[in-house]
Order: structure tokens, then C-alpha cells, then sequence
């Protein structure tokens, strides 16, 4: 017997997902995260869902496991103190940063920039100079580089980048400059930009490994304890993490290239959302995750999520490829406010977080939340308790959302619904950046629903997008622990090419691709081979490669991302891969050009093969949905309230289908089904909400 | 007579009411909407003036052509005003003549698109937007030429057309106007992003009116309007005193030799309304640097100045016109008479919201800023390389912002909204030359509690033989500092030559020969400083000093003594803010540097060039009456 694992650590909640690979029978296990070393909850968690399919620790032969550790690094700013070495005349690259300032005329009065990720006082210059097409303009002078490391020494830094100007091009220096840094600082991790992020933008590629050198140490040990332990526990079972591309990379991999990972955790919610969607044959989505303070939004056509070459935490911007998800501060935490000069209504991105909370929780929050919102109309019931054994107090959160009702005029269930209604517009709005203005019509698609408050939002988000039915997967909690447990291993290689593609032959580039797919691959199988167990085994044959090109017409600064293969290019040359740009160019922006266009970047994706997990499958028949039925219950919606029934999710069963109004109860969400729509239960135990017929 | 515009459905619109709550989802889609527009031209653009810097402008308006969103306010009305013809569904307007279409634009540079949306054969609404073209044709590279002194010589002019008719592009104007650019292909490429973003908007509009009814979007366009007017009319009562509120700031020169030009705007209330009156400021020029500004556009600067520090959420627009007077007088520098040459506004245009900056802040010194609107200086490099390929860079710098209540400015970030610098790299790539250094300049901020944010040195190595020209100003007048903060330091450019020889270049000039090897240092000015110095805490003096942001020296200016690793002594230093605050006055509200009679005096010692001569203004006729407009 195969086991393997997926294990997701939240805010709140570790979810341990433990997967028997040949009968696909599923033990899942929910403990409390442990935010102070998260490796703790993992392993709590791991014991948990053995001892659920009562097996010993040393069955599970592969762990699988999508982390926050470099998220959260970011977001509180508590990452490593980063040195940072560049070429002469550079040394303020990120304290110039793009010279941007967000807002508009006047922005700039109010505009709070916040410090370099690399502090200025440890960055240095070193004489060297490569030109933009790889020669050596002034050959690096490593007396002189020395000496600039020497500056460092005493500085307290943790890390290191090395990112000297169009190093992209031409790497010896960096990589010469890297030798001399284990010389000078010694112990000192040293991440270099021509092996992070090898393509053009010297600001980008800073930052971008200058992230990677921020989180690395506090991701490495965090996953150093997790292979100590899974190796003192277990029988060293072969741990993968889940990247921000959705893609699994080694541990290893993992600790040398943790700016892969800030968005890992939204990437599980994503691959997740994408298996559940396969198990009930639909492959077209829009993902919704919504949590406390934000929400994650993506979009997945024929059962593939579309990657994008940019990655967003907080307000850090990187070059590393994730999955394309958009964040809006939109949460069940965000606060409502109507400001005295204009009397809007404003919700968010101010957020009461965990502490003080929603003013329900009772946790010393006064201001209106979401959250407070959804008890006023009925949507979260306040006699219910949430997994946390969190009460719910309705008085307070009238208490709250009376301050908008007051500044705005409007009774209390009035503004709460005012509240709700702006909120869920945000979320919309999110929506539509991954669909309607990425030239997709949301009606072709399914909106599935997780995260702690999706499921309450899910039916309204319906309605406005039109993606029915609306999926609310069974245990949303653990929906990205199955993301974790269900993905592949992937690697890519990639550099900057930018030549015309009418100066050169398509062969020459089939050549240059060829050789990122050999670098790809040794790549994947190298970190394969440390591995000595028997069932790690991943040969050659099993991995797959896509050959991408980035292209533009000459002159632009974007750049569109098209697939090829060496067929193609060998026998039809570039037509299809233009035309294919073309046609991208003109969904999203509306028209196509008459002009020459060139390559940018070349990149090969590899990926391992994939994991043939199937969900259970309900076939057991009887019961009346009044089994399910815990009492009535009334929700207020469009101006008024409406009487409908509070149900227990565990206790429906498969074909079942609930009306609306209602409130669908389980451990750890609530799914609310608006008057004019039902919930129907699908085979594998979703929820499959729909306008009523 | 005024343009009009042809119905197939002329059944009004009623007007309805809007719940709170849909206003403002109407709102954010509008606001998304913009986005959009601005994302759809900024990644198909070519040329990086729009591509990366951002130097374009997107708006929608209501049907009456009131701004309800966008950024530099509404000029439709004007636009129809000047506009003779008829306007139907599938018909796009283009101009880029600032004198046919009452200042819309403002140089022939920005291009300009004006569709009007119709829906079920109803005019809804309104979809504009401009952008900085980088060369249409004129007597420089670029068409920015400073010693211009009519707008014939700027390059093509184009009178208000359809550039679409009836959804069919004119091809064969297109063919006339991109025939005068030397740099055809980027002109269309940003043309074409200009006409999807509008065709982006339209789109957006109606199904907004389609989800929600089209008296509903129309009666929620209004409300949007009339929400601004309330906000405005209560701010505008706190900001704004009854009594007379004057300021004065110059630009240096107009590049032909004269200078400083006087820009002087006073301000009051009367009851509900705000007057900006701009009698005294000087003549027009006889050069390029005339800004023909559109009185609603300036009050578009104000509000928005004013409105950000309050809700900055707000979808800001046109709403509170009726609400503010302004007053530019005929053949003024800010109001120029055809055929006046107009190309080098820039300067001008960052100068206004200088003055705007220090008018608002006299009455609420809690709110007063240092000054570092230069402007946007330019530099453009052009010439045939090696291959006989012509290549042609025109790139904006930036330098300074300036000291703020909220704190330091930042170092060499923009003032201008959504403008960002072009990677060096990419330069490098595209065009023959390398960046050598791209730093900011230490002590270049203005000293002050807040620090104003420190100028660029930009070092272009130059690989092919060429020419430039350089736009900037702030090289004689300072970016001045407020209540007690020091102005920040002015611009220069300097010249080495690959033979080593150094020569100084003026701020404004075209048509420097330059040889592959030659090395062009351009310093941009920093921002001035907020409040007093002294009282600036000693630990963030050192911290600057270690970061090389402030020198040791430049620290004294803070009255602390410290070491080049920003280790302050602290005993020294209480003795030398003591000695220092002993022996100064009365801290200013505006620290100019000197009168305007010193800093001349003073040029040639402190900048190493002269002192411009006091300009001289002709007597000018009417003008060329306005060119017949098209159809």
C-alpha cells in the first residue's frame, strides 16, 4: 500500500490530507496551526490522519505540502537582513526603485514609501561593466570587489544578491563575484540574479532576488526542521513543496529558490480548486478564496491554470512565474466607513484582522466588519459556532454596523446589505481582471467557492458574474491540502533572446530551446536522483516538456506568452506561433498589429507526471433532506426578510437539492443559498448552487 | 457654430433615483473602467514615453461632457465649441492643436481621441484620451524645439477630424500625419493603443448601462458629479480664505536667452466660490515655452490637489466647476495668442502646481509642501548609427520629491501620476548608449525636519555619433523649502567629452553634437524641505549620512556633527544646533534662496553659466485668426 500526503498550514487551521494512492481512500485531519513553528502543526496533523487510517507514520512515502513560511516573511516584514552588491552607478537601484508613486495628481503629498528590502546601508558597488550583448566592457576588478564585500562584514547582513547590469546576458561576473563572497562572508548564503531571474530589467531582477535572499534563510530552516523531523518520525518520506506556478519543486529546490514560494498557499487553493473541478467534469473555473483580510481570485480554462511572470505579496512586486491569481483587500474582517467629506460608502482594505476582529467575535472590535454584515442579515447564524469555538454575538455586530446605518441614513439591515453589496462588487471587480478584461466571458465558466467566507459570498458572486453552476467543494478547508496531494513536480529554464523573427531561423531557435529543455530536465532529475528510495524513481521518459516563447511587436514593452514544439517549428517555421500571438494580442487588447515581431524571453516548462487521485464517490442512497434540516431560519435579502431553514452539510446526502433561502452548516464554513437559488449535492459531495429552476 | 452630435434615438433620458449603495458600485465600475483604458494603451504602446512612463491621459464624461472620470478634467465642452460638424455614432475625433479645441491639449505632441458612446442609437457618454507622441515632425528630433517661435515650426498641426467615420478609419489622413513624424512606426503603434482604449470604454460603458438601465448609468453620472460638488463646496469653505492669498514662483528661462518668467496667481473667496486670478504674471513668450491652459483644467489641478488628503478613494471629477472662478488674462504666458509656439509648456505645467502647492498651503500651514516640480525634464538622443539606421530616445527624468508634513520625500521618484522610468536595460537594448550611473544625489534634497527627496545623476555614455536636446528647468530658481526647510538643490548638465574636456550645458537647448564616447551627466533638481532642520531627529540625519543619501557636510545644515557611518556625536552636535539657532531670525514659511535679483546676481559664480537677460515682450497682434476646422 502507497501513501501520500497533502498538508496545508493556514492562519487558523493545519489541514492534513492522507491519501491512500492505489484505492484513493482519503483520511483527512484539521489541528490547530502553529504559527510560532509551523513544522509542529504539520507533524500534529500528520499523526492525526495516520492514526485516522491506522497506519504508522513510516507508510507515507511522499509528503506533499504548500507553506506560508515565505509569505509571511513579506508580509510581516520580518525576513532576513539582506546585503546586496551591484555594479558601480547602481547602488540605488531599489531606492529609485521605477521612480513610481501610486494615487494621482497629488498622490505624491500622502505617498508612504516604504524602505528598501535591502537596506541601503548594506548595499555595495564593485567595478565591472557588461554590456547589453554580454561583452565585457570593463572586466571586474576583484580587488576591488573585495574590498566592497569587506564593507559588509560587520553589517549584521544574513543573506546576500549579487546583481550586477545585464547579467542576464553575460553571468561570469556575478558568478566569479559569488565565489569571491563565500571568501570574503563566509556562511552567508549568496543568491546570485543571472540564476534566479535571468531576463532583462535590472530593477525587477533586484528585487526579485533580493526576495529570494529575504526569505531564504527563514525557509530553509523552517524546512530543514520539517525533513529532520519527517526523517526522526517517519521513514524519510520524499517532501515536495508546491510553488507559486502551482508546479511541486524539491525541498532542495524549495530552500536555494524560495521567492518561487510567496504564493504558495493561494497556488494549493488553485490546484485544488482544479482537482475538484475534474472530479465533477468541469473544467473551465473561476476560483474564489476568501479569507479574513483578503481574497484570492483566478481562473482556470480546460483544467489549467494560466501562469503569469509576476508575483504580488503585499507591496512587493517580483519577477518569479505564479499562478495568475488576483488579491483584493476584501475580506470578512474589512472594515465598512463613510467618510464625512463625500458620504460613500467605503469597505475595506482597512481590515480588524484576527485581533480586535469583527465586532461579533466579542474580541474588542467596535468597527463594522463583513462579517458583522453577514450576522446582522442573518447569513452567519449567531447561535452557531464557528470550528474555532468562536461565539458569535448579533448584538455587537448591530451594534457595529448601526454606525454606518447612521452616518448613511439607511436602517441597519439596509447598510449591512449596503456593506455586503459593496464588498462582493470589489470581489467582482477581482473577478473580472482574470476574465472579462482578459478577453473571457465569466457565463463559460464555474465559479468555485473556498477559504473561510467564500462560501457565504459564493451565491451573490454568482449572480453577478453569471458562472453557474457556483461549486462549494465539500471541506473547503481542506481544498488546498487535496491541491498539494493532486499536483506535479515542475521546473523551468528560461532566458532573454529578443531578436526579430524575421532574423532568424527558426532551427537556431528550436536550438536554443532544445538546450533550456536538457538544462530543464537535469535539472528536475538531478534533485530526483538524491533520492535513493525505490518508488522516487522518475525517469526521463516520464516528464513532459512545453517549449513557451515571449513575444511582442518590436517595440512594445509587454510581452505575450505562446506555446510551440520542435515539430512545429521544424516543419511549419514560426507562422503558427505568430499567428497565435496574434490572436492572443487582439483578445486582450482588441486589435492586432501589421508590424514585426520579436522574441523576448524562451522558456521551457518541464513537469513530472501526474498524480491519479480520484475523490470518493457517494453512492449511497435514502434519507429525506428534513434529516439535514436543523430548524428554521430567516435571512434578509433585496429589502427584506425571507424564511427559509439552517441545514447540517454532513448530514445531506448525494442528489439531494436544498432550497433557498438558506444557510448549509458545517465545521469549518458556511454556505449561504440566497431565495430564488438551490443547492443541489453533487456525486463527489459538493454543493452545486444555481438560480432556482 | 458648436459641433452637435446625431441621434437615431432621441428619447431623453429621465432622470431616476440612485440608492447610495449602487452609486458607488456604479463608481468603482467606472473607476475600473479607466484602469482599463490606461492597461489597455500602456502594454500595446511602442514608444516608452507612454509604454513606461505613463505620459497619457484617459477620461469618460457624461453625456453633457462633464469628466466623471479621469484625471486632467474635461475639456469637451471647449472641444465642441470649436468643433463645426456633426458627430454620429461610430465617428472618432482627432486633434492635436491646442488653439482649435480650446487647449484640450496643449502641445502638438499629445494626441488626441474624442468618441462619443452611443447606445441603442442614444448618445450615453463620452470616451477621450491623449498621449505624448513622441516625434511629429518640426524642425528637431523630438518637435520639442526651444528656439521655435510659432507653432508652424513645431510640426503637423491637425484641426479637429474624424479620424473614424461612421467606424471606418480615414486612412488617408492617418497617411498624411504619420508621413510628418520621424518616427512613423511608434506614432501608430501609440495611436492605436490611444483609439482601443476608447473602444475599451465604450464597451465598458454599455454593459454598465445594460446591468444597471440606461437612466440609471445616465442619472448615476449626474449624482457622481453632484457628490463632488458637495465634497468640494464644504472644502473649498475650510481651505479657502476670503482674504487675499498671493504667490509668485518663475520659471529659470525660455532657452533662447531670457528669463525668469513670473508666474503670479492670486487667491480668494467670495461666499461659496474659489477665484484663482493670474493678472501679473508675464507676457507671452517669444519662445516655445507658452502654456495655452485650459481654465478647467487648471481647476481640475486644484481639486484634485486639494481633495487627496481627504478621501482618497474618490472618483474625482468635474462636479465642482461651477464652484471656482479662474482668471487668466489674454496673451499672458498662460494664455498665448495664435500662432505663439507652444511645444516646451512642460516647464510651465510643473510650475503651476508649484504655485498651486504654495497658495493652498499659506492658509493651512499644516498641509504646506516644499516645492520639486521642476517639471518633466526630457532628454531626446538621436542620429543614424553604424547601419544607417536611424534611432531616436526620448526619455523624462525625474528628480526630487518634495519634504512633505507626512515626511521625507522620496528620492528620484515622480510627481507626475502613474509616470515610471524605463529600465536601463531596455535602453541599452534598444538604443546606442550605456547608463553609467543612475544615483541619486547626495545633500540635493532640501534640509528640514522632513527631508526633501534627493535629485538623479543620470551618466550617458554615448555609442554612436548623434545630437541631443534637453528639456529642464530649476537650474537657476530653487525648489524652494516651507517653514524653515532649506530649498533643494537645482539642476545642471554637464558634457565631458571622450577627450576629457568638460563643458556645462544649458538646461533647455537642441542640436548638441555629440560623439560616440562622450559622457552627458544629467542632474535633476531635489525636492525642497519641510520645516526646520534642526529639529529633524539626529538618528535619522546619521541614518541618511550612512546611506549616503546625506553627506557629512550636508549634515551640518541639520546642525548635527557626525562620521561618514552617520555615528552622531550628540554633544557636538547640541552644540552646534544651539550655536546655529542663536544666530538665525524668524524661521520663513517659504524659503525662496534669495530674490530673484540675488539668485542672478549669483548665477554665473554658483551655476557656471549666466544669468538669462530680462525677457522683452513684443507687442503682438490679434493673432491668426483660428484655421478653418475640418468637415
Amino acid at each position: 500500500m502507497a501513501y501520500k500526503l497533502g498538508v496545508d498550514v493556514g492562519g487558523t487551521f493545519t489541514d492534513v490530507l492522507l491519501i491512500e494512492t492505489d484505492s484513493s481512500a482519503v483520511y483527512t485531519a484539521k489541528v490547530p496551526s502553529t504559527p510560532e513553528d509551523s513544522s509542529i502543526g504539520v507533524l500534529n496533523g500528520i499523526e492525526r490522519a495516520c492514526a485516522l487510517a491506522g497506519i504508522k507514520p513510516g507508510e507515507v512515502g511522499q509528503v506533499t505540502h504548500g507553506t506560508t513560511v515565505a509569505t509571511n516573511a513579506v508580509l510581516t516584514g520580518r525576513g532576513a537582513r539582506v546585503g546586496l552588491v551591484t555594479t558601480q552607478g547602481y547602488r540605488q537601484v531599489l531606492q529609485i526603485a521605477r521612480s513610481f508613486v501610486p494615487g494621482g495628481l497629488g498622490g505624491w503629498v500622502i505617498y508612504d514609501k516604504s524602505d528598501p528590502m535591502a537596506p541601503l546601508e548594506c548595499t555595495v558597488e564593485v567595478p565591472e561593466r557588461i554590456g547589453a550583448d554580454g561583452r565585457i566592457v570593463h572586466p571586474l576588478d576583484e580587488a576591488g570587489a573585495r574590498a566592497a564585500l569587506q564593507q559588509l562584514q560587520g553589517k549584521n547582513i544574513e543573506a546576500l544578491t549579487i546583481s550586477l547590469i545585464n547579467s542576464f546576458t553575460n553571468p561570469a561576473h556575478e558568478q566569479r563575484l559569488a565565489e569571491i563572497a563565500a571568501e570574503e562572508l563566509p556562511g552567508i548564503p549568496v543568491s546570485i540574479s543571472s540564476e534566479v531571474i535571468p531576463e532583462m530589467q535590472e530593477y525587477e531582477r533586484t528585487i526579485t532576488t533580493v526576495a529570494n535572499s529575504y526569505v531564504r534563510p527563514e525557509v530553509a530552516k523552517y524546512i530543514d526542521n520539517l525533513e529532520a523531523e519527517l526523517e526522526r518520525r517517519m521513514d524519510s518520506p520524499k517532501l515536495s513543496i508546491l510553488r507559486s506556478d502551482g508546479g511541486l519543486s524539491t525541498a532542495r529546490a524549495a530552500a536555494t529558490f524560495p521567492v518561487n514560494l510567496l504564493m504558495s498557499g493561494p497556488a494549493g487553493g488553485v490546484a485544488g480548486a482544479r482537482w475538484i473541478g475534474q472530479q465533477s467534469g468541469i473544467n473551465n473555473l473561476l476560483t474564489f478564496d476568501m479569507g479574513g483580510t483578503s481574497t484570492d481570485v483566478s481562473l482556470i480554462e480546460n483544467g489549467e491554470a494560466l501562469v503569469r511572470r509576476e508575483t504580488t505579496v503585499g507591496d512587493v512586486n517580483v519577477r518569479a512565474s505564479s499562478v495568475d491569481v488576483r488579491t483584493v483587500g476584501a475580506g470578512g474582517g474589512s472594515i465598512a466607513s463613510v467618510p464625512e467629506l463625500t458620504r460613500a460608502l467605503r469597505v475595506g482594505p482597512a481590515s480588524a484582522g484576527a485581533v480586535p476582529g469583527p465586532a461579533a467575535y466579542a474580541k474588542g472590535g467596535e468597527e463594522p466588519t463583513v462579517t458583522d454584515a453577514n450576522v446582522v442579515l442573518g447569513y452567519l447564524p449567531s447561535d452557531q459556532k464557528l470550528g474555532g469555538d468562536m461565539a458569535i454575538r448579533r448584538d455587537l455586530a448591530e451594534q457595529a454596523v448601526a454606525r454606518v446605518a447612521e452616518a448613511m441614513g439607511l436602517g441597519i439591515e439596509a447598510a449591512a446589505e449596503g456593506i455586503i453589496k459593496i464588498v462582493n462588487e470589489n470581489m467582482f471587480g477581482a473577478l473580472r481582471l482574470v476574465s472579462v478584461e482578459k478577453g473571457y466571458d465569466p457565463r463559460d465558466f464555474s465559479l468555485i467557492a473556498f477559504g473561510g467566507a467564500g462560501p457565504l459570498h459564493a451565491n451573490a458572486l454568482g449572480t453577478l458574474t453569471g458562472a453557474w453552476p457556483v461549486i462549494v467543494p465539500p471541506g473547503p478547508g481542506v481544498l488546498c491540502a487535496y491541491g498539494d496531494a493532486t499536483t506535479r513536480l515542475r521546473d523551468e529554464s528560461s532566458r532573454t533572446f529578443i531578436t526579430r523573427l524575421n532574423d532568424v531561423e527558426p532551427l537556431a531557435i528550436l536550438k536554443e530551446l532544445k538546450e533550456l529543455e536538457q538544462q530543464a530536465r537535469s535539472a528536475i532529475l538531478a534533485e530526483q536522483g538524491d533520492d535513493q528510495r525505490a518508488d522516487a524513481g522518475l525517469t526521463d521518459s516520464d516528464i513532459t516538456a512545453e517549449l513557451q516563447a515571449d513575444l511582442r511587436y518590436s517595440g512594445q514593452g509587454l510581452v505575450l506568452t505562446v506555446s510551440t514544439s520542435a515539430a512545429e517549428l521544424t516543419n511549419e517555421g514560426f507562422a503558427p506561433l505568430a499567428a497565435r500571438f496574434d490572436a492572443l494580442h487582439e483578445q486582450l487588447f482588441t486589435f492586432a498589429l501589421d508590424a514585426e515581431r520579436e522574441f523576448v524571453n524562451l522558456r521551457v516548462v518541464v513537469q513530472g507526471p501526474s498524480a491519479d487521485i480520484r475523490a470518493q464517490v457517494d453512492d449511497s442512497s435514502g434519507g429525506a433532506i428534513s434529516d439535514a434540516r436543523i430548524s428554521d431560519h430567516r435571512v434578509y435579502a433585496e429589502g427584506a426578510w425571507h424564511d427559509g431553514a439552517l441545514y447540517d452539510r454532513n448530514k445531506l446526502k448525494a442528489g439531494q437539492v436544498v432550497p433557498g433561502p438558506a444557510v448549509i452548516l458545517e465545521m469549518d464554513s458556511t454556505t449561504l443559498v440566497l431565495p430564488k437559488h438551490e443547492a443541489a449535492v453533487d456525486r463527489v459531495g459538493n454543493l452545486l448552487l444555481n438560480p432556482s429552476r | 457654430m458648436p459641433g452637435q452630435i446625431s441621434q437615431t434615438n432621441t428619447t431623453p433620458f429621465n432622470r431616476v433615483d440612485v440608492d447610495p449603495v449602487t452609486l458607488d458600485i456604479v463608481e468603482n465600475a467606472l473607476r475600473n473602467a479607466r484602469v482599463e483604458m490606461d492597461a489597455t494603451l500602456f502594454r500595446t504602446a511602442m514608444s516608452p514615453g507612454i509604454r513606461e512612463q505613463g505620459d497619457a491621459f484617459p477620461m469618460i464624461a457624461n453625456v453633457d461632457g462633464k469628466m466623471v472620470v479621469g484625471q486632467f478634467g474635461s475639456f469637451i465642452h471647449g472641444f465642441m465649441e470649436a468643433y463645426d460638424g456633426v458627430l454620429e455614432e461610430g465617428d472618432m475625433l482627432f486633434t492635436n492643436d491646442p488653439y482649435s479645441c480650446g487647449a484640450a491639449v496643449s502641445h502638438l505632441n499629445d494626441w488626441l481621441v474624442l468618441k462619443p458612446i452611443f447606445k441603442d442609437g442614444r448618445h450615453l457618454c463620452w470616451a477621450a484620451h491623449f498621449g505624448h507622441m513622441t516625434d511629429i515632425g518640426g524642425k528637431v528630433p523630438g518637435s520639442l524645439p526651444i528656439d521655435a517661435h510659432e507653432i508652424f515650426e513645431e510640426g503637423v498641426a491637425v484641426p479637429p477630424v474624424k479620424i473614424f467615420r461612421k467606424g471606418e478609419l480615414q486612412e488617408d489622413i492617418l497617411s498624411i500625419i504619420l508621413r510628418n513624424s520621424r518616427m512613423p512606426h511608434w506614432n501608430k503603434g501609440d495611436f492605436n493603443g490611444v483609439i482601443a482604449a476608447c473602444n475599451m470604454a465604450e464597451r465598458r460603458c454599455i454593459e454598465i448601462a445594460e446591468r444597471f438601465g440606461d437612466d440609471l448609468f445616465y442619472s448615476a453620472m449626474d449624482e457622481l458629479l453632484e457628490r463632488n460638488c458637495r465634497a468640494m463646496k464644504q472644502l473649498i469653505k475650510t481651505a479657502v480664505p476670503e482674504t487675499k492669498a498671493v504667490f509668485e514662483d518663475y520659471l529659470c528661462d525660455d532657452g533662447i536667452g531670457q528669463g525668469p518668467y513670473k508666474i503670479k496667481c492670486a487667491m480668494w473667496r467670495e461666499g461659496e466660490r474659489v477665484i484663482f486670478d493670474f493678472e501679473g504674471t508675464d507676457p507671452q513668450s517669444s519662445g516655445s515655452i507658452n502654456f495655452l491652459l485650459n481654465e478647467e483644467m487648471f481647476k481640475m489641478f486644484c481639486g484634485t490637489f486639494m481633495i487627496s488628503v481627504f478621501d482618497p478613494q474618490i472618483l474625482f471629477n468635474d462636479g465642482f466647476y461651477d464652484y471656482m472662478d479662474v482668471r487668466i488674462p489674454e496673451g499672458c504666458l498662460l494664455k498665448p495668442r495664435r500662432p505663439a509656439a507652444l511645444s516646451c509648456r512642460t516647464h510651465a505645467l510643473g510650475r503651476i502646481f508649484d504655485v498651486i502647492s504654495g497658495l493652498l498651503g499659506q492658509g493651512n500651514p499644516d498641509f504646506l509642501c516644499a516645492a520639486g516640480f521642476s517639471d518633466s525634464p526630457h532628454l531626446m538622443y538621436s542620429g543614424y548609427d553604424k547601419n544607417g539606421e536611424w534611432y531616436q530616445l526620448f526619455q523624462i527624468g525625474f528628480g526630487g520629491i518634495p519634504g512633505r508634513p507626512m515626511g521625507d520625500g522620496p528620492d528620484g521618484h515622480s510627481l507626475w501620476p502613474g509616470f515610471t522610468n524605463v529600465p536601463n536595460e531596455y535602453i541599452e537594448a534598444y538604443f546606442p548608449l550605456r547608463i553609467e550611473t543612475y544615483e541619486t544625489i547626495p545633500d540635493s534634497g532640501g534640509a528640514g525636519l522632513n527631508r526633501g527627496g534627493n535629485g538623479i545623476c543620470m551618466g550617458y555614455r554615448f555609442l554612436e555619433d548623434g545630437q541631443v536636446s534637453i528639456h529642464d528647468d530649476r537650474w537657476l530658481t530653487y525648489p524652494w523649502g516651507v517653514n524653515g526647510g532649506e530649498p533643494g538643490g537645482r539642476g545642471s548638465k554637464e558634457l565631458v567629452r571622450a577627450d576629457g574636456s568638460r563643458e556645462l550645458l544649458p538646461s533647455k537647448c537642441d542640436r548638441i553634437a555629440v560623439k560616440e564616447g562622450d559622457l552627458l551627466l544629467y542632474n535633476t533638481w531635489g525636492g525642497g524641505g519641510a520645516g526646520d532642520p534642526l529639529a529633524r531627529e539626529t538618528a535619522r540625519v546619521g541614518k541618511d549620512v550612512e546611506r549616503g543619501l546625506v553627506t557629512v557636510d550636508g549634515a551640518r545644515r541639520y546642525g548635527v556633527v557626525c562620521d561618514a557611518h552617520g555615528i552622531v556625536d550628540e554633544a557636538a552636535t547640541a552644540a552646534l544646533r544651539a550655536e546655529m539657532s542663536k544666530n538665525r531670525g524668524e524661521l520663513p514659511v517659504f524659503d525662496f534662496g534669495g530674490s530673484i535679483d540675488e539668485i542672478k546676481a549669483r548665477a554665473l559664480e554658483e551655476t557656471g553659466l549666466p544669468a538669462p537677460r530680462a525677457p522683452t515682450f513684443a507687442r503682438r497682434g490679434r493673432g491668426i485668426v483660428t484655421a478653418v476646422s475640418g468637415s
